[in-house]
């Protein structure tokens, strides 16, 4: 297996803003297998949504690279399919019409209009969807609405799959339901994952890896946690294993005693730009 | 003495109970409706026509009163298409001729004004330079073009429709450039991400993201084109229902212009109505 199927490589980056500047990813090199599913864990503002969109193309390095089977990463691509926090489904088109516009675009010359078809409702019916196709996102809960976001990014079959605190906006309910779903796909598709939570049980849980980021600005990646659970993982089960709460406990203790976080109004503003300024940044 | 009851009967009796009930509450629904939507505008049209009949029938009033309007305007009320040559046509013509101009003026308000909001909305060096122009234009009163568009024109039929058209045109360019502008990054990550090219983009995304804002400018311009049409018509004469007003006024038949004034009013609330429909159906109820 290729141990360097993604490679991150001296990732740097730096927003410049009114002659400011912030640095806010310092020199970060990450390296993932195929059929590896990696957590990225760190406190609000440590850029991690930053080097995820730069894995996704959305955004540029300052320097530095990424390697994706092969081929550097510039520009955004279907190979590389996001699920966000806030879904992003296009709220005037159906559930089964926000996943036909990724696969018609994306297998428009491979597939005919009839398999295109079969491949949507299948992809649905894996994220147990099938009864809402003719639903628009405004008549489904938040939690279908994930379903749906993540149907349509496994859709289009991409080497690598992005997931931007994928239940974030969920309850907790929810979220420990979805998390099984996707554990569930994962054994079935093994696809390479890359996903940033805050969720320390969520992380421990669903990856085969947990990267550690230091606290921005001049972010890095702080430890790798190798997790090394048997799958598939039940968690009634692993609530009570010692192996689990070991994981657990180094992944807090990273979070809240090496990188404690000192929430004060003027170190947030010397962390530099927030998130919308970043993005504003990004389209520029 | 033993009754005879027939099975089939007995069974339709059985069947018609339930679907009588249904038509009660139907009954009972439309009932409410008519005393909570129809009967209070009802009730105020007819007080204001009470009002209107009692202070026009006082000695030395100016305007008719609603009876002898009736009265006198009943020819043109149950005729509406007749048509005697020249400008003498029932009023149905001259609601239609003042439709036809405003049709023209504002598909071509439409297709301009959507094209350069696009432009303005996308691109930051034409909002430069093009915003300032528009904010002025904008402001400048309808009948004020026309003038210049007779001179332009030497003809009075492109001279209203170029009025329909300068006046429906500002509120489409401004909101669908704010439409544009304010599509949000989620759906554009979409579609960079799915590397929709130009013109899927534009069909596929901006157009129905920005379709309400859109809507609401072709909303607000329909209305403007209507008022405008009113206007335009009473200086360039022909048949439609601004000069059918104006000629009115030169031969004083008060009566004859308030019966006008109620079709420019109606025409003018379907119109709207018309637009509003098709944005909520074309926008899936995300349109306001």
């Amino acid at each position: 297996m290729n141990k360097r199927y993604l490679s991150i490589e001296q990732v740097d980056k730096t927003f410049t803003r009114n002659n400011t500047e912030t640095h806010v990813l310092d020199k970060v090199n990450l390296s993932v297998a195929q059929g590896e599913y990696i957590a990225i864990i760190g406190h609000s503002g440590c850029g991690k949504s930053t080097l995820l969109n730069i894995v996704a193309g959305l955004t540029s390095a300052t320097s530095g690279c990424v390697i994706l089977d092969g081929k550097e990463v510039n520009a955004p691509g279907p190979d590389r399919s996001l699920v966000f926090q806030n879904h992003s489904l296009l709220p005037w088109l159906t559930v089964y019409e926000n996943v036909a516009l990724a696969v018609n675009k994306v297998f428009k010359h491979t597939k005919t209009s009839a398999e295109r078809r079969e491949w949507v409702l299948k992809n649905l019916e894996m994220v147990g969807m099938s009864h809402a196709l003719t639903r628009l996102p405004s008549e489904i809960s938040g939690g279908m609405k994930q379903r749906v976001g993540i149907a349509r990014a496994l859709a289009m079959e991409p080497k690598l799959l992005l997931l931007d605190e994928p239940f974030g906006a969920l309850d907790a309910l929810t979220r420990a339901h979805l998390q099984e779903e996707v554990m569930r796909i994962q054994n079935e598709l093994n696809n390479t994952v890359l996903m940033i939570t805050h969720d320390v049980d969520e992380a421990v849980l669903l990856s085969d890896r947990i990267v550690m980021m230091t606290n921005g600005p001049n972010a890095n990646i702080g430890e790798v946690l190798d997790i090394k659970l048997p799958r598939p993982r039940s968690r009634i089960e692993l609530a009570e294993d010692p192996e689990y709460n070991h994981y657990r406990r180094e992944v807090l203790r990273f979070l809240h005693e090496k990188q404690k976080k000192v929430e004060t109004i003027g170190a947030r503003a010397a962390v530099g730009p927030t998130k919308e300024v970043a993005k504003s940044a990004a389209q520029r | 003495m033993t009754v005879q009851v027939n099975p089939e009967e007995s069974r339709i009796a059985a069947l018609s109970l339930p679907s009588a009930d249904r038509v009660g509450a139907e009954f009972k629904r439309l009932g409410h409706w008519l005393m909570s939507r129809v009967f209070p505008p009802m009730l105020v049209l007819g007080v204001l026509l009470l009002l209107w009949e009692w202070l026009c029938s006082q000695p030395g009033a100016a305007l008719p009163a609603p009876s002898v309007m009736l009265a006198d305007t009943w020819e043109l009320i149950v005729n509406p298409f007749y048509n005697y040559g020249g400008n003498d046509v029932g009023m149905g013509w001259q609601v239609l001729a003042s439709l036809e101009r405003v049709a023209y003026g504002y598909t071509l308000a439409v297709i301009a004004g959507i094209s350069l909001g696009v432009l303005v909305g996308k691109s930051t060096w034409a909002m430069r330079g093009l915003d300032p122009l528009f904010q002025v234009l904008r402001t400048v009163p309808p009948l004020a073009w026309l003038p210049i568009s007779l001179a332009a024109f030497q003809a009075s039929h492109p001279s209203a429709i170029f009025v329909i058209f300068i006046t429906a045109i500002w509120p489409i360019i401004i909101n669908t450039s704010v439409g544009v502008r304010n599509i949000p990054e989620d759906y554009r990550n979409v579609a960079r991400v799915l590397r929709l090219n130009g013109y899927e983009n534009f069909t596929k995304i901006m157009l129905p993201a920005a379709a309400p804002y859109i809507f609401s400018g072709l909303r607000i311009g329909i209305g403007l084109s209507w008022l405008a049409i009113v206007a335009a018509e009473m200086l360039i004469g022909g048949v439609g229902i601004g000069f059918f007003i104006w000629d009115a006024w030169n031969a004083s038949q008060i009566s004859d212009i308030v019966l006008a004034l109620v079709y420019v009013g109606l025409v003018g609330y379907a119109l709207d109505g018309i637009v509003g429909f098709i944005g909520r159906r074309v926008t899936r109820g995300t349109a306001a």
